[in-house]
C-alpha cells in the first residue's frame, strides 16, 4: 500500500505508540483488502466501550486503555491512548444504565459501565449510544469519506445520504477514530457504488413491515451485491429505510442500494447501473413476499407472548409517538413485557413531551442505549418474544435461543396487550 | 503413490501471513459474525445456517464469505482470545468483513485461488494454509 509521508511518519511512531499501533493495524488491514492507499476521514462511528459480557469482564481485569488497545487497535501490548483525532461517535452499548435492575444487570456492571461512559468522553467520542446516528444528529453530507460500523447506519448513510463508507468493524474504526485515516476501498470509490441487481416491484410496498419484508428477501437473494430497486409507487419516510437498511443487511451483507427516482445515486435506472450490466433481474410479488415472511418467522410457534421488543434499529421520534398512540389508555398483559429502545437523545424528547409517561403507565419501557440482542438483555424466563423489526427477528433466536414472531408495530403492540400473537400477512 | 495422487494444489493470494494446517471445515454458506457465531465456543448459531452447531475451533474454515453485523471481526478477535478461533481460513469474496475479521484472528487466510476451494476442499480433507504464499495444500480424505 502507498503511504503518504505524514501516513509513514505515523507508521514509524512519530506521533506516538497508539498511533503508530493504529497506522499498523490499518496497513495491516488495507493490505487484506488489496487496496492501494488510505484516504481521509473525519466523521467515525465505532465502538469503544466494554458493556458487553466478554468485554466487560477483560475491562474489568485489565482496564480500559487495555481494551481499547486490544479490542480496537488489535495489539496486546497496553498503549496509552490519546483524544481521538477527528470526529468520532459512539454507537450502541450491552446495556442501558437506567434500567438496569429491568435488564438483569447487577450494580457492580453498570459500575464499569459508567466508567466507560467516563473513560470514552475524555477520549472525545460523542456518546451517541445508538445503531441510528443519523437519527440524533450525526447526518453525513453526500460524498463524504466516513468510517462507519453497523451494517444498518451504513447502509442507510451509502444509499439514502449519498455518504461513502464501507462496513468498518471495531478495530478499523478505533484505528480511524485516532489517525483520521481508513483504507480507500469498495464503497470510497464511484463504481463500487453502482448496482448490479435488479429487483422489480410487483406489489405496492408501503408500511415499515412491508420493507422490512422487502429487504428481507433482497438480502437473501442479492447477497453483499449492490440491489436497484425499481417501480416504488410510495415515497418511504426515514423509518422504513432504516428498517429496509436494517433487514438488507441482516439476511444478507448488502451495504449500498439504490431506490430508481428516489434515493441520491439513482435518478433513473440508468444512472443506478452505470456502465455496469444488470448480473441478474429479481420479481418481488406476493410469493416473495409470503417466503419473506416465512424465513423470518422461521423460529415462531407458540402464541403465548412473552416478550415485545420494539425498537430496531432504534426508534426514531415518529415511531414512539405512532406506539404511543396504539398504546395510550391500555396495560400491558400481565405476562407479557414490552420493551421500548430509542437514543438518549430521543429519549430526551419523549420525556419531554408525555411519551415516556403513556409508555410506563401502560407498564411497558422505553429503554436507550442498547438492545435486547446487542446486550443480550431481555426479560427473565422470556420463550417467546414478538417485534416489528426483521433484523431483530433474524438474530434474536440465534443470541438468546428464544422463538420469534415478526410483524407490524400494531401487530406487535396488540400482542403486548393481549399477551397473544395474532399478527399474520396482509394479502 | 496414492497420498501424492490425492493432493490439490490451490494458488491465490495473501491475506494474512502464517502457515498452519489442519482439517477442512467447509460451507457454502456465508457467515455471520456478531450473532452468527458464538466466540465463546467457535460454535456457527445462526438459525437457518447449514452449519449450525458445528464449531469451527482448530480447523481450517472453508466458506464464501462474510455477511450481516459489522461486529464480525470483533466476534472472530473474541474467539482467537478465547482459544476458539479457526487455525485458517480459505475464501473468496473479499470484503471489509473478513479483511478485518482474518488480521484481528492472527490465523493464515488467503483467498483470490485459482480454483474454487468450495468445489475442490470437503469437510475433513487435511488442508495446509500458507498465508505469505498465498497456497492452499488439500490432501483429499480417504
Amino acid at each position: 500500500m502507498r503511504l503518504t509521508a505524514p501516513e509513514r511518519a505515523m507508521l514509524e511512531g512519530a506521533q506516538g505508540r497508539a498511533r503508530q499501533k493504529a497506522m499498523d493495524l490499518l496497513v495491516r488491514y488495507g493490505e487484506a483488502l488489496g487496496a492501494e492507499r488510505l484516504v481521509d476521514t473525519n466523521n467515525v462511528c465505532g465502538t469503544v466501550g466494554a458493556s458487553t459480557p466478554f468485554l466487560r469482564d477483560f475491562g474489568l481485569k485489565h482496564g480500559f486503555d487495555a481494551v481499547f488497545s486490544e479490542f480496537s487497535l488489535d495489539s496486546a501490548e497496553v498503549v496509552p491512548i490519546p483524544k481521538v483525532e477527528v470526529y468520532s461517535s459512539h454507537l450502541q452499548q450491552g446495556l442501558d444504565p437506567e434500567h438496569a435492575q429491568a435488564q438483569g444487570i447487577p450494580p457492580e456492571v453498570v459500575k464499569v459501565y459508567r466508567q466507560g461512559e467516563a473513560y470514552t468522553a475524555r477520549l472525545g467520542v460523542q456518546p451517541l449510544n445508538t445503531c441510528a446516528p443519523y437519527t440524533v444528529g450525526n447526518v453525513p453530507t453526500r460524498g463524504e469519506h466516513c468510517a462507519w460500523m453497523e451494517s444498518s447506519a451504513v447502509v442507510y448513510i451509502n444509499s439514502v445520504l449519498g455518504a461513502k463508507t464501507n462496513a468498518e468493524g471495531r478495530e478499523s474504526a478505533g484505528a480511524a477514530m485516532l489517525t483520521g485515516k481508513i483504507p480507500y476501498w469498495g464503497y470510497h470509490i464511484d463504481e463500487n457504488r453502482l448496482g448490479t441487481h435488479l429487483i422489480e416491484l410487483d406489489i405496492e410496498v408501503q408500511s415499515t413491515a412491508d420493507w422490512g419484508l422487502l429487504g428481507y428477501y433482497i438480502g437473501e437473494v442479492v447477497q453483499d451485491r449492490v440491489p436497484v430497486v425499481a417501480g416504488v409507487r410510495s415515497i418511504p419516510n426515514l423509518p422504513r429505510l432504516k428498517h429496509f437498511g436494517a433487514a438488507v443487511a441482516s439476511s444478507g451483507g448488502v451495504e449500498m442500494y439504490h431506490l430508481v427516482g428516489i434515493t441520491p445515486e439513482a435518478p433513473t435506472r440508468e444512472a443506478a447501473f452505470g456502465r455496469n450490466p444488470i448480473t441478474e433481474t429479481f420479481r418481488y410479488g406476493r410469493a416473495e413476499r409470503r417466503q419473506a415472511y416465512e424465513q423470518v418467522n422461521a423460529t415462531a410457534q407458540d402464541s403465548q407472548i412473552d416478550f415485545v421488543m420494539l425498537g430496531c434499529p432504534h426508534y426514531t421520534i415518529e415511531q414512539i409517538w405512532e406506539a404511543c398512540r396504539l398504546l395510550e389508555g391500555k396495560r400491558v398483559h400481565e405476562n407479557t413485557s414490552l420493551w421500548i429502545f430509542t437514543p438518549r437523545a430521543t429519549k430526551q424528547l419523549a420525556d419531554q413531551n408525555g411519551y415516556t409517561k403513556i409508555i410506563s403507565d401502560a407498564g411497558a419501557y422505553l429503554m436507550s442505549d442498547t438492545c435486547s440482542a446487542l446486550g443480550r438483555v431481555m426479560p427473565k424466563g422470556t420463550r417467546v418474544a414478538a417485534v416489528d423489526s426483521a433484523k431483530q427477528a433474524h438474530y434474536l433466536p440465534a443470541i438468546m435461543g428464544v422463538q420469534c414472531w415478526f410483524g407490524s408495530t400494531a401487530d406487535c403492540i396488540e400482542a403486548a396487550v393481549t399477551g397473544r400473537w395474532h399478527g399474520s400477512l396482509a394479502e | 503413490m496414492a497420498a501424492l495422487l490425492n493432493k490439490i494444489v490451490l494458488r491465490g493470494r495473501k491475506v494474512v501471513g502464517g502457515v498452519a494446517e489442519g482439517e477442512a471445515l467447509v460451507t457454502r454458506d456465508r457467515i455471520s459474525g456478531w450473532g452468527g457465531i458464538d466466540p465463546r465456543s467457535g460454535t456457527i448459531i445462526e438459525t437457518r445456517h447449514e452449519l449450525k452447531g458445528r464449531s469451527f475451533k482448530g480447523k481450517v474454515l472453508v466458506f464464501p464469505g462474510a455477511k450481516g453485523s459489522s461486529g464480525w471481526s470483533s466476534q472472530f478477535h473474541i474467539a482467537r482470545l478465547a482459544g476458539t478461533a479457526p487455525l485458517a481460513m480459505v475464501f473468496n469474496e473479499m470484503t471489509t468483513k473478513i479483511a478485518l475479521g482474518a488480521v484481528v484472528t492472527h490465523a493464515p487466510a488467503v483467498t483470490d485461488l485459482d480454483r474454487d476451494p468450495l468445489e475442490v476442499i470437503a469437510t475433513g480433507d487435511w488442508v495446509k494454509v500458507d498465508g505469505d504464499r498465498g497456497i492452499v495444500e488439500v490432501t483429499k480424505k480417504g
